[in-house]
């Protein structure tokens, strides 16, 4: 399987602040890759840099090949990015959303017209698609925000909670999307704060204040930490020993 | 290219779908110069004065004509004797008394010179003033007229350089395009991208192929355009509506718009690289840049009467510049040799705005 995500003692200082401490992992194309963390742990850093909006103090990255920090324009080309902040755009209607973003990230005319069929037809909005965003509830934004992150087929799509604030039937159906988007080859990386979600996932780390303290697949990490859910792994790992006393 | 085009087509959309938006750039220009135009236009029609004439001469009598004639003024009291001036002004009949001494036509016959008293009611400072320039120059013109049959002259010592009537016009009319065009540019623009911060687009937008450069100025493109339109709005308005002389070159005038504009937009990109939110970026609009753009550059009060701190204060400020430029260029016809000095000290200060704008960029990196 080839690699799409490489980090290799990845670190970013603010000033005296550690705020990502030498990590190292890789991740598969087409895995779902969780990451996992306190508030402050590290994550948004992290998420940053291999995103190429924040250069590395030292250690390196490449996604989808490219060096995030001597090719940051190569590897925004190359990856799609939602997060829980919810990112269309409220005053344009759906398909203005669409051109929009097929627009900025180059797509040719015929391109927009072909996805934003596909997009279309995906969801049901053929009723919706001339009204503003801010008419339309909020789990269909959320997934009209998912296809629009994979509008330019990226390589990696990166989720930032991207469940944030959705009903239980809504996440289900959302992570229906980003199973499919997996098994079409679309790597995946998402961080959240549900713990049931993480054990969705192929694989999960957990940062804690700037390192990752475990890294596996859900049932490894169960295991090796002799709990029964990933939400026990987190709290042994996030909270330390706060909550065993 | 493609996704430049992509980007402006969106601002338009936010610019068009905002009510408040839309009212500020079509609905405030209109209003701020009717309001300024009529409200508190010093209309000069009718002023109430009072004549105390204690001279027993033709001369007083024949000025007096010459000044009801002028359509200014309506005489309103007729006093006997000087003690009746504060009762005059006390009951507000009256703005200004003009007073001829006993002796007045004796002293134009013998000293070949002669006192008139004008006496203004200088609670309303700005009447007092634009009634006793007036009535100096009247009394001017009267004297040049008659200083031909005998040397004789009534003495004056105030007068006014341009056409009294348009005074209040010609300080306004700058004023507001000063002033919309601020609005417009520093405060729309200053919002709008704090509107991205604080929606979280603008992390999608970073994220995105698109350089920070090109989101700018995608920004600031349809603001540009927007104001350029509203100036021609506002200038118009003023030729036609209020008078205005456009002695100068249209291009000159179109340049000044340009570049005072490029200053205001610089100057709301600043502001939007340092606050958070639409609330800040608002408030940070309205302290630093609004209000000593209508106190300081001599929109409304003129920078000679301030003192010396806020003189100082009114050179940092583009709008200052900018009014003399407007100034200079339709009222005196002025051309690039005679304004050179504002032009570049506005482009100066672009060029300031805009390297402190781009530092701040970069220090979020």
């Amino acid at each position: 399987m080839e690699t799409v995500v490489k980090v290799n003692q990845l670190t970013k200082k603010f000033g005296s602040f550690i705020a990502t401490n030498a990590i190292s992992f890789e991740v598969k194309k087409g895995e779902i890759f969780g990451f996992l963390g306190a508030n402050g742990a590290g994550k948004t850093t992290a998420m940053r840099m291999l995103s190429g909006l924040l250069t590395p103090t030292s250690g390196e990255a490449s996604v989808a090949g490219f060096d995030v920090a001597t090719q940051a324009e190569l590897v925004k080309q190359n990856i799609g990015y939602m997060s829980q902040k919810f990112s269309l755009y409220e005053d344009l209607t759906i398909q203005e959303n669409i051109d929009f973003y097929g627009g900025i990230y180059g797509l040719s005319r015929q391109e927009i017209k072909d996805r934003s069929k596909g997009i279309v037809s995906k969801f049901q909005l053929e009723s919706v698609i001339h009204k503003l965003v801010k008419t339309i509830p909020l789990g269909w934004k959320q997934k009209l925000a998912f296809a629009l992150a994979l509008i330019h087929k990226p390589k990696v799509v990166f989720l930032d909670e991207p469940t944030g604030g959705v009903d239980p039937i809504t996440r289900r159906q959302f992570w229906d999307l980003i199973y499919e988007a997996a098994n079409d080859g679309v790597t995946i990386f998402i961080t959240t704060h549900y713990m049931d979600e993480a054990e969705y996932c192929d694989r999960v780390s957990i940062m804690v204040d700037g390192l990752i303290k475990a890294l596996g697949t859900p049932s490894e990490l169960k295991t090796s930490f002799q709990v029964d859910s990933m939400d026990a792994v987190f709290q042994l790992l996030a909270r330390g020993t706060a909550n065993k006393i | 290219m493609k996704k430049f085009y992509a980007f402006v087509q969106k601002e338009f959309y936010h610019i068009f779908r905002d009510t408040r938006t839309m009212m500020i750039l079509f609905a405030l220009p209109i209003a701020l110069v009717v309001i300024f135009g009529y409200a508190l236009n010093n209309d000069f029609k009718n002023i109430p004065i009072g004549i105390l004439n204690q001279s027993k001469g033709q001369t007083s009598e024949k000025l007096i004509h010459r000044i009801i004639g002028s359509g200014y003024f309506v005489v309103e009291q007729t006093l006997e004797k000087p003690q009746d001036i504060p009762k005059a002004f006390k009951s507000g009949k009256v703005k200004l008394v003009i007073f001829f001494p006993t002796n007045f036509q004796q002293d134009l016959y013998h000293a070949k010179k002669a006192q008139v008293q004008l006496i203004a009611d200088a609670s309303d400072i700005n009447t007092a003033i634009n009634t006793t320039s007036y009535l100096s120059g009247i009394i001017g013109d009267f004297n040049t007229e008659n200083g031909r049959e005998n040397s004789a002259s009534i003495q004056v010592s105030t007068r006014m350089i341009f056409n009294q009537r348009l005074l209040s016009v010609y300080l306004f009319i700058p004023g507001v395009i000063a002033l919309i065009l601020l609005i417009i540019s520093a405060l729309l623009t200053s919002v709008t991208l704090a509107r991205e911060k604080e929606t979280g687009t603008l992390e999608l937008l970073s994220i995105s192929p698109i350089s920070p450069y090109m989101i700018i100025i995608g920004k600031v493109i349809p603001y540009l355009i927007l104001s350029l339109l509203n100036s021609f709005l506002i200038i118009l308005l003023g030729i036609f509506v209020f008078g205005l002389p456009m002695v100068g070159s249209v291009a000159l005038l179109i340049l000044a718009c340009f570049v005072y504009t490029v200053a205001s937009l610089s100057l709301g990109i600043l502001i939007s690289t340092r606050v958070e939110t639409q609330q800040a970026a608002m408030f940070a609009s309205l302290v630093s840049l609004m209000m000593p753009t209508m106190l300081l550059s001599g929109f409304i009060f003129p920078i000679e009467s301030l003192p010396l701190p806020l003189q100082l204060i009114s050179n940092i400020i583009p709008a200052t510049h900018f009014i003399i430029l407007i100034k200079s260029i339709m009222i005196k016809g002025a051309g690039i040799t005679l304004i050179w000095k504002p032009f570049s000290i506005l482009i100066a200060m672009t060029a300031v705005f805009i390297l402190v704008s781009i530092q701040s960029l970069k220090r979020n990196k």
